[in-house]
């Protein structure tokens, strides 16, 4: 403002310089076990400032940017004590309010309770303020009004063959049964896919009015019938931003790509290393290239120790669509390290060559500005980490 | 006729005390009013089937306090307390 004023007082034209490029800033949004901190870095992806805690103490299970305004974001909270709630800034995280209304079922005789909001998606681009969460126990919500208040969305919710499908809390993972991965298709507003853990992966053509199951090439532990819906876990969903008829999953039995229509999901997994298998929890996928993806396996023999394998962590990706895997350790530790990282907790930028970024249940969090050739650790001593996100502003 | 609450640290964002007032014929209505006061601060204790969180805890004048229709008197001191759990 002050500047403007004193250019009409004197009115001369400002000198024929060349504006600099506009810089922008890189954002990772780190939600973790005991708070939520945001890592700013600058246009280069080389230093980066943690901007934290905030809310200290609290179980933050995801934060998310709006890409559709910049600077809004979202958090789901809760702790070991209280129930949980959902916070929104809007002035990126300079403040936060508290959601008036956050996801709840309705009151009923029997009916649930939500233990957190596990999962935030912004709806499709034409759809201004409007957010989508999945809770656990299963449920799915939907925000009109930038995450101020939740309603249950479609009536999935109350739907008997979905709720036999969600089975009970003893039929979900130990801490758990979550609803995750909401897809939007960034062509159809109407589109979507989610999926549960336990309770498989589903899509809807109509916005929500029908939701049909979509696990036909998916595998289930042995012994399970493959048809029965309430025994397929995926562990995380991506769609390819560049060619969103493609899809890849990871999945508590291997890892898949799905390419549509087709309705047959292929188990692109084999092709790891059989020493590795192809478990773990999180899959992200290129923004720019549909052949390109990246898992991070773990160990799932036995009682599922959910550790690296053999304590030596490792990223594996792929440059053909699944036909061949490549392991990308280099800087990790080559023993001796054995944590591992959550469904949320890995992610790509949208930089050239992309960024990857990972937050492992030690607290550690790891970046590669190089598609994972090379890593280098940005923080450590972080509580464990539950999802990472990133953003530019 | 207001009654005093004492609040357990981890509500303490949302009244900005350790100690207030509410006022309600029951412990129901005086969580409502609470929440009236300090809003969304009776959904971190109860749920949306209205039962009291598996780790929130009532005492009405030292005695614990499980039944949301337990009557408050004028008199009556409500603390709210989270339970001994670790995590």
């Amino acid at each position: 403002m002050a500047r403007a004023k004193s250019r009409a007082k004197s009115g001369s034209k400002p000198k024929n310089k060349a504006r600099p490029p506009k810089r922008h800033e890189n954002l990772l949004l780190v939600a973790t076990r005991k708070g939520a901190w945001l890592f700013r870095g600058d246009a280069e992806r080389k230093q980066w400032r943690a901007d934290g805690p905030h809310f200290l103490g609290q179980i933050i299970n995801h934060m998310v940017l709006d890409p559709r305004d910049g600077r809004t974001l979202l958090a789901t909270a809760s702790t070991g004590h209280l129930g949980p709630t959902l916070f929104r800034s809007t002035d990126l995280g300079k403040s936060w309010q508290e959601s008036p209304k956050p996801p709840a079922f309705k009151k009923k005789e029997g009916g649930r309770t939500v233990k957190q909001t596990f999962w935030l998606t912004p709806a499709h681009g034409n759809e201004p303020g409007v957010w989508y969460a999945g809770t656990s126990p299963q449920g799915l919500f939907r925000s009109e009004d930038g995450g101020v208040t939740w309603n249950e969305f479609s009536g999935l919710n109350d739907d008997p063959q979905y709720r036999a499908w969600m089975g009970t809390e003893q039929d979900g993972t130990p801490d758990g049964p979550k609803l995750h991965s909401i897809i939007v298709d960034p062509r159809d507003p109407k589109h979507l896919y989610f999926a549960m853990s336990g309770g498989g992966v589903h899509e809807t053509l109509d916005g929500g009015k029908q939701w049909k199951p979509l696990i036909e090439g998916m595998e289930v532990v042995a012994g399970f019938d493959p048809k029965t819906v309430t025994f397929h876990d995926p562990h995380c969903v991506r769609l390819c931003p560049s060619n969103p008829d493609r899809l890849y999953q990871q999945n508590h039995c291997g890892i898949y790509r799905l390419d549509r229509p087709g309705k047959v999901w292929k188990r692109v997994g084999k092709s790891m290393p059989a020493k590795i298998g192809d478990v773990g929890f999180p899959m992200v996928v290129h923004p720019r290239d549909d052949e390109a993806a990246w898992v991070l396996p773990m160990d799932g023999q036995t009682v599922w120790p959910r550790t690296s394998i053999n304590g030596q962590p490792a990223v594996y990706g792929t440059s053909n669509a699944g036909k061949s895997w490549t392991r990308l350790d280099g800087g990790l530790p080559t023993n001796q390290a054995w944590w591992t990282v959550k469904r949320q907790a890995f992610a790509a930028d949208g930089g050239n060559p992309v960024g990857l970024y990972f937050g492992t249940t030690s607290g550690e969090l790891w970046a590669s500005r190089s598609e994972g050739k090379s890593w280098n650790c940005m923080a450590r001593h972080l509580p464990e980490i539950y999802a990472v996100e990133t953003a530019q502003i | 006729m207001p009654v005093k609450v004492l609040i357990a640290s981890p509500l303490r964002s949302y009244t900005g005390a350790d100690e207030v007032e509410a006022s309600g014929a029951d412990l129901a209505a005086l969580l409502a009013d609470l929440d009236a006061r300090y809003p969304g601060i009776r959904f971190r204790m109860i749920d949306e089937q209205d039962c009291v969180r598996r780790h929130i805890r009532f005492f009405i004048n030292g005695e614990p306090v499980k039944d949301l229709r337990h009557v408050v008197r004028p008199d009556d001191e409500v603390c709210i307390v989270q339970a001994l759990s670790g995590g």
